[in-house]
């Protein structure tokens, strides 16, 4: 009873722990000697520790509840009025959990990929880490504004810097992208406080639904198209997706895992808490085209990867079918197609994030992703290689993997809402097998076509601890997803009730 | 009320083995594998055995294990099911795969990644008995992917092998493909039924009345269909079966043959309730059933790699099953599935027994005479062939009897292709026994260093000898089998055991005195047919074997376009797979993606840094700069909007 107490004394504060812990982090390394070892151990450290505060989010979780909980709320700016508000609902917190998830693992895998100005390097992905769960924890339109242009400087700063041949093209074509989408949303966000005078998303979502918002029923749509066009570029939707490949193929490892596995979620989780959250008429009203953007973006994603001769490209045009997905969940509007689409979002962050670490730990060896410069590496390197079909499999969406889960509720709930949708996401399981199986053959099956392979290594320790989580958690993920659901079916519930609400007022009229 | 069944060991049980043996068999001696490796499924054929004692008088019996997926008022749990049907599918899958199980120790022994083959092979058995056993379409869904993937992995199990690689892909492909179809039917049954719970399904389905035309449950049972013409290897999905032959051959003999490729035949089975209220429905299952029995029967002819031939045979008999479904004689169709897992899995390891006696050779033209050398192969392998061709009392006899007698109650024709595929049938299988085992030894005597051109599955001794008794042991356990498997359907024992699954159906009508005579002479005509194509096949490859050659030549095109399998799999490379990566490269990607897309907005920043002369610089592609550019712009930003909060502020 005490110890319930003490920690239920800790659920205001938890929210600023866990998003600042990594911040400390960042800010303790720059007084750090340059002495690269215990900059290393530092991070992983910080981020381990961000990770462990995270779980008390799940574990003290109310999951009968539907609203935010852990909810901070302290005036901070009077003028602009801006609050530090901060609070999760089942969907945010996982997203968090999973940013917290990834991290540890991302340090680990650049432990011995990264060796010039490693104390930049850890210091960049901290902060990153910082900014990325703010944005998932805010609920201050200007603080999460804040946070979301506050993931550009580190994460272009990590391709530009640390990135490939042709990373400032990557780095700036990335920046310049979603920095100018986003300018969409900050106009949206002006606009909304200036005829509501906060920026508090609780009280402007309910002044919304309740109708008192001047001038709304006008500007709704263009608002809707403000915040949607910033989540739309993040996502990418087609066809706004042409960033994506050039920045992860010149994205260091760790750059890659957190823009897919995390980044990319930043631009639905804003769909489904900022698009159907305050817009639910303009939300329901836009979602054939959006719908249909979607659908192009899984087929025609997916085709892409297919043809992909590069490893990374691949990996990150998949990510684009993968994310439309999500898309197609969250604009089904059904309890599945939501439920799905967040765990589509938790589960691509997994199975990608691991797939993009698999990749890294190839270029670490041979400095390259093309697939042609493999072949027969099965009989080489075989925990690698069994190592990366653990996670193919995740990615095709095996039952009992994480990612046939997220599918399959996304793809039954599209079908509901039409079942064209639903069937023609459906030959998504078609081509992800295609590309992903394909990909392995060339790479792992065969005889060694490549002498210089011959004397690969396989996974180190390190590498080994950074993608086997990832395995362990896609399997778990798949084997009891009902962990995850609980906390989610509230929350995608509570989303949809006011379109719930407003459709039976239509039907009412 | 029956006690608790504890049906959830059975398929976990080698799922333990799989785990233990792919963590430490890699260490362990080959031994120790074996043990890990048999001992599980030997025991979940036992727990198998005594669930049959215990549930006999309580089935159907249903068990509840674990939730799974829980969404809105949707739910999927880890739940059992265990009724005739699935007592049935548990035993053979049990049996015949604990016997595949001892035969591949003495198969595989030699190969250096013989824990490996264990553990994928424990894997399989995990998912088909998940398959089986579960109670719901989603569970069944978790087995009908996973042993997908265990034929993916098995079939590329020699890694270094490219055909192997290629032919594993593909059939998870195309697999995938048929997976579309039957997810597309649960998502119909979802929205319909609001559940995937066999027994919620059905009994909302029950009431209904057959659909007149195209509705519904046509449609779900179309779906369905695609998604067994997958799996078990129909027109037009059937193309990666043969292809699956690249595997090890105690895979073909489980996976390929007595198991898996079954599974569409259960799953059509198990939703007869649906099936018998869609007729339309019905009749494609048979007519798919009936054009694929006979189309892969006349491929068999002119193979001559003697795991082809029995491949495209094993697509043929599933063809025969599907013909029962279609007919409506669910029984007959699982009747069959049994015998055939019998006499197929037997031929599919007595030829394995053949390819290591003759050091890796699959190429029945050059073995010949091997009776001799390896008596129990040839006595074994003569026994399936007797049961496949339809010859009493063998086991085929009597549920080949059973399809057709119901085929032609429902319609003449499909009986008519249906003996018609029974004398091509016996045909091609006493081509093989003849061409294997009669006439004279073709073979290189091949010495230590050669081993055969399909080189893995090979020893290498001098002349061809006899297995060792851990295989015979097997094939002699299948042979008994396949002798006397069929007589539990005289009097249609079998169909009654089945009855309180099925119902009692089509052919209980048929016990009268007229169409018994009738009954008897149609079985007498299919076994004449299977006569007739024995004695071919011995006047063509034993008293006159230089006749084949001229009949192929007299034959000329036609006689190609069979040898090569009718071009279906050229065309099918034509026509879907280049147009779709070419397509994909050339207009996808480099075409919108690269020229559309990114030239435009490559084109438009162009145009924007044209026009902006003075801040020329932000193209020196120095990064600092860039990032000073932002924290002005974002400085720019924040004064604006304090300025704003300070204007509206003022405003109030």
């Amino acid at each position: 009873m005490n110890g319930a107490m003490n920690i239920d004394n800790l659920s205001p504060y938890i929210l600023t722990l866990v998003t600042f812990a990594p911040l400390v982090g960042a800010l303790l390394l720059t007084v750090l000697p340059r002495r690269d070892r215990e900059i290393r151990i530092i991070s992983l450290i910080f981020s381990l520790l961000t990770f462990f505060l995270s779980l008390h989010l799940p574990v003290h979780f109310h999951r009968s509840l539907s609203g935010f909980q852990y909810e901070i709320n302290e005036a901070w700016i009077s003028s602009p009025n801006i609050h530090y508000h901060m609070g999760v609902d089942g969907i945010s917190m996982w997203l968090v959990v999973l940013t917290t998830f990834l991290t540890p693992l991302c340090v680990l895998i650049s432990w011995k990929s990264i060796h010039d100005r490693v104390k930049e390097f850890f210091i960049l992905l901290l902060i990153l880490e910082t900014a990325l769960i703010g944005v998932f924890t805010s609920l201050d339109l200007f603080l999460f504004y804040f946070f979301w242009e506050a993931t550009l400087i580190p994460m272009a700063l990590l391709i530009g810097v640390f990135g490939h041949e042709r990373k400032v093209y990557a780095a700036v074509k990335f920046f310049m992208y979603t920095m100018i989408a986003s300018t969409f949303m900050l106009a949206a966000i002006l606009w909304l406080y200036a005829h509501t005078g906060t920026f508090d998303f609780v009280v402007i979502r309910d002044q919304i639904a309740r109708g008192t918002v001047p001038n709304f029923p006008a500007a709704a749509q263009w608002l809707f198209l403000g915040f949607f066009i910033a989540f739309a570029v993040k996502v990418p939707l087609f066809p706004f997706h042409t960033w994506l490949p050039d920045a992860h193929v010149e994205a260091p490892t760790a750059g890659s895992v957190l823009l897919a596995g995390v980044l990319l979620k930043m631009g639905t989780y804003g769909m489904l808490r900022f698009n159907l959250g305050l817009f639910p008429e303009q939300a329901r009203s836009n979602a054939p085209w959006i719908m249909t953007l979607a659908l192009i973006g899984i087929i025609y994603g997916a085709l892409v990867a297919m043809v992909q001769p590069n490893m990374k490209k691949l990996i990150a045009y998949s990510s684009v079918s993968h994310l439309g997905f999500v898309v197609l969940g969250i604009f089904s509007f059904t309890q599945l197609g939501l439920n799905g689409a967040m765990f589509v979002m938790l589960a691509h962050g997994v199975s990608t994030g691991g797939l993009f670490m698999l990749a890294g730990i190839l270029h670490e060896r041979r400095h390259t992703y093309e697939i042609r410069e493999f072949g027969g590496l099965a009989s080489i390197t075989p925990v690698y290689a069994t190592s990366y079909l653990f996670i193919v499999l995740a990615s095709v969406g095996l039952p009992l993997m994480n990612g046939f889960i997220g599918e399959f509720l996304v793809l039954s709930g599209a079908f509901h809402a039409r079942p064209i949708y639903g069937i023609l996401g459906a030959t998504g399981v078609i081509w992800s097998a295609c590309y992903l199986l394909w990909m392995y053959q060339r790479v792992f099956y065969g005889k060694v076509t490549n002498p210089i392979n011959n004397s690969m290594g396989d996974m180190l320790g390190v590498e080994k601890a950074a993608v086997w989580p990832c395995a362990a958690m896609a399997l778990v993920m798949g084997v009891a997803p009902i962990l995850w659901l609980g906390a989610i079916d509230p929350a995608v519930h509570a989303t949809l009730n006011p379109i719930a609400q407003m459709l039976s007022k239509v039907v009412g009229q | 009320m029956t006690a608790n069944l504890n049906l959830w060991l059975i398929p976990v049980l080698p799922l333990a083995g799989a785990t233990i043996n792919g963590f430490l068999g890699k260490k362990s001696s080959r031994t120790a594998v074996s043990t890990v490796g048999l001992f599980f499924p030997g025991a979940a054929f036992v727990w198998a055995v005594v669930v049959v004692f215990r549930a006999w008088d309580g089935l159907p019996y249903q068990e509840y294990f674990a939730h799974w997926i829980r969404s809105g008022s949707f739910t999927a749990d880890f739940a059992f099911y265990l009724d005739q049907l699935s007592l049935v599918m548990l035993l053979v899958v049990t049996g015949v795969g604990f016997l595949i199980h001892i035969y591949s120790v003495g198969y595989m022994w030699e190969d250096p990644s013989y824990y490996r083959f264990f553990t994928y092979l424990n894997l399989f058995m995990f998912f088909m008995l998940t398959l089986i056993l579960g109670n719901n379409y989603l569970m069944m869904f978790i087995g009908w992917e996973g042993v997908g993937l265990a034929s993916y992995l098995l079939i590329g199990f020699w890694i270094t092998k490219d055909s192997a690689a290629s032919a594993g892909k593909k059939a998870f492909i195309v697999n995938r493909i048929g997976d579309f179809g039957f997810l597309i039917g649960l998502f119909l049954i979802i929205e319909h039924f609001g559940s995937l719970d066999f027994t919620k399904v059905f009994a909302q389905v029950q009431p209904l009345v057959p659909e007149s035309s195209a509705g519904l449950l046509t449609t779900i049972g179309i779906l369905l269909m695609v998604g067994a013409c997958g799996k078990s290897a129909q027109i037009p999905l059937y193309v990666w079966l043969p292809d699956a032959m690249e595997g090890p051959t105690p895979v073909s003999a489980l996976i390929h043959a007595a198991t898996m490729v079954t599974a569409g035949v259960y799953m059509v089975s198990r939703s007869h309730v649906i099936f018998e209220r869609a007729p339309i429905a019905l009749t494609v299952v048979a007519i798919i059933g009936t054009l694929t029995a006979l189309f892969a029967a006349t491929i068999g002819i002119t193979q001559t790699d003697i795991k082809k031939v029995l491949a495209y045979s094993t697509v043929s008999q599933l063809g025969y099953m599907f013909m029962a479904c279609g007919v409506g004689a669910f029984s007959a169709g699982i009747f069959h599935l049994m015998t055939h897992a019998f006499f197929k899995g037997l031929l599919f390891l007595a030829a394995g027994s053949v390819i290591h006696a003759v050091g890796g050779e699959q190429d029945m033209r050059k073995m010949g005479g091997l009776r001799t050398y390896i008596p129990w192969t040839f006595l074994t392998m003569g026994i399936a062939t007797l049961a496949i061709s339809g010859i009493p009392p063998f086991a085929g006899f009597w549920s080949k009897d059973e399809i057709l007698w119901n085929a032609y109650q429902n319609n003449w024709v499909y009986w008519l292709i249906g003996v018609i595929t029974a004398f091509i049938t016996s045909f091609y299988m006493f081509r093989l026994l003849f061409m294997t085992f009669f006439g004279d030894y073709h073979g290189a005597h091949v010495d230590e260093h050669g081993h055969g051109t399909h080189g893995h599955d090979g020893h290498g001794h001098g002349e061809p000898h006899e297995s060792p008794w851990v295989m015979l042991g097997p094939l002699v356990v299948l042979a008994v089998l396949s002798t006397m498997g069929g007589l539990v359907g005289i009097r249609n024992g079998f169909e009654h055991f089945l009855d309180p699954v099925f119902g009692s159906g089509v052919a209980e009508a048929s016990s009268e005195g007229a169409s018994r005579s009738m009954e008897f002479a149609l079985m007498g005509v299919s076994v004449l047919f299977a006569f007739l194509g024995l004695v071919l096949a011995y006047v063509l490859y034993v008293s006159k074997p230089y006749l084949p050659q001229k009949i192929a030549d007299a034959l000329g095109g036609f006689y190609n376009a069979v040898v090569n399998k009718y071009y279906v799999d050229e065309f099918y490379a034509k026509i879907f797979v280049k147009p779709l990566v070419d397509g994909s490269t050339s207009i996808l990607w480099q075409g919108i993606d690269r020229k559309v897309i990114d030239d435009s907005i490559n084109d438009a920043a162009d145009g924007a840094r044209r026009v902006s002369d003075e801040v020329r610089h932000m193209q020196s592609g120095n990064l600092r700069s860039y990032a000073g550019w932002v924290a002005a712009g974002a400085a720019c930003v924040i004064a604006w909007m304090i300025w704003l909060g300070v204007g509206l502020g003022a405003g109030k």
